[in-house]
């Protein structure tokens, strides 16, 4: 297999199935390449519209939720990890950038079995990103109830101190730019639940929402949590109709301080802009997957050994790849480092 | 191309490496400048940006002219896809000055607003 890798870069060209009439190849390259080339510039522009987006919005609110406090769970594990996921799903990524290299390093050399390897250990890499990001979206939809339109996750814009139930200041206060989630309470299980329990059990249930939400907030730091049992305004914190609880705090700072405030929810725009820019990011992985198993199938069944023109396509798909690398470099940076 | 190929296989895993251990700086970079590694020292934040957002250039020049192999390709390829995207330059700075200035300007609003509801009910006597 190994045979005719010395031909000279030209000789390959000319055998390509003449895509470039005109007797010389622009840039030196096959049509195909140069294509991609300005589709991944294409590209380019598209993600940098959408991150360019995030920064104008972020910089025009005074408070942005921090991203090592937002970010902070890990599977299995309990407590606090900023950003050690997220780091972890970017070396799943670059290990995949490394795989397709040494395929498409396979290809040039014409050794099939090297790039079917390789290119199965980078569709790997693909679907073990995939899996990272859904967890993550699970986690922030289902567990820290974040959605398009709601952001629980706010910073204080000043220094204060918690109420506690009695509606007096409590031993907990924060400073100014410090982050906190909102919780939310599930009512409509609540009743369920209830409607399954008879009346002397009532007491039972409302103890296991209580367990369940200091887990919750357990798992985030330490905000004190207990069980409302309604929407309404209680001594120490408003909980609206969604459940969602405002957490009541006296401004220990600035021109509002003594003002008792509560919790708002944090700039609307942050889970739109998030789901937005990591789902076209995941969906471009996606669909590389998806371009990677074809054009593996067409390796294995010895395709583009026909064409000689040192597996070209594999080179392709190994720079649409590495760009997907590329644009989840800057997605870190933004969302996840600044 | 028997030395070609080893040769190309010593610069990907030397880049791999580089990418990898820029990446592990720029997470505690992070880090620290939010106080997690030294307890209580928020490290100046224009100072640990800047050197998040240089890294991470060096990160993509990595990943465009070794992996995508840019660096081999004729240089009107490069100066093609490369230039347009100094475009970008501009626009940042011109996006993010315009955040900046919305934010300013809802004070002022704020402000004008307040203004109005207590002028509209003379109006209306």
């Amino acid at each position: 297999m190994a045979t005719d890798t010395l031909d000279q870069k030209h000789t390959e060209l000319s055998t390509d199935n003449g895509s470039w009439e005109g007797g010389e190849y622009p840039f030196k390259v096959g049509y195909g390449k140069l294509m991609i080339w300005y589709f991944l510039l294409s590209d380019a522009f598209t993600f940098a519209g959408f991150l360019i987006a995030y920064g104008t919005l972020r910089f025009s609110t005074p408070t942005w939720p921090v991203p090592d406090y937002v970010f902070r769970l890990f599977p299995f594990l309990d407590g606090s990890h900023p950003l050690l996921f997220v780091t972890f799903m970017t070396f799943v990524l670059l290990f995949s950038s490394f795989t397709m290299i040494r395929a498409v390093q396979e290809g040039h050399r014409e050794n099939r079995r090297g790039i079917v390897i390789w290119m199965f250990l980078t569709i790997l890499g693909g679907l073990g990103f995939l899996g990272c990001q859904a967890w993550e979206w699970t986690t922030l939809i289902g567990k820290e109830h974040m959605s398009l339109t709601t952001n629980p996750f706010g910073a204080h814009t000043e220094a204060g101190i918690y109420l506690g139930p009695d509606g007096k200041q409590s031993e907990e206060s924060f400073e100014a730019h410090t982050s906190y989630i909102i919780h939310k309470m599930d009512f409509s299980a609540d009743h369920e639940a209830a409607g399954h329990a008879t009346e002397g059990e009532h007491a039972g249930t409302g103890h296991a929402t209580e367990g369940e939400h200091k887990e919750e907030a357990g798992a985030e730091g330490g905000h004190g949590g207990h069980a409302y049992a309604a929407p309404g305004d209680y001594p120490d914190a408003k909980v609206d109709e969604r459940g969602y609880i405002h957490r009541k705090y006296i401004v220990a700072s600035g021109e509002n301080a003594g003002k008792v405030m509560s919790e708002n929810f944090g700039p609307k725009a942050f889970g739109a802009l998030f789901f937005f820019i990591t789902g076209f990011h995941g969906f471009h992985v996606f669909s590389g997957v998806l371009f990677l198993l074809t054009i593996l199938v067409n390796v294995m069944g010895g395709v583009y050994v026909a064409r000689r023109n040192r597996n070209e396509m594999v080179e392709k798909i190994g720079l649409y790849w590495h760009f997907v690398d590329l644009v989840w470099v800057f997605v870190f940076l933004v969302f996840y480092l600044l | 191309m028997g030395h070609d190929y080893t040769g190309a296989k010593k610069i990907a895993l030397k880049t791999i490496i580089i990418l990898a251990v820029v990446t592990v700086v720029e997470v505690l970079i992070a880090l620290t400048g939010k106080g997690y590694i030294v307890e209580g020292y928020h490290a100046p934040k224009l100072l640990m940006n800047s050197l998040m957002i240089s890294m991470s250039i060096y990160k993509a020049y990595l990943i465009v002219f070794e992996f995508m192999h840019m660096k081999y390709e004729a240089k009107g390829l490069m100066m093609s896809v490369l230039l347009p995207v100094c475009l970008l330059i501009w626009a940042v700075i011109a996006f993010l000055y315009e955040g900046n200035a919305w934010k300013n300007n809802r004070r002022v609003v704020h402000d004008r607003d307040k203004i109005e509801l207590t002028h509209t009910p003379a109006k209306t006597e």
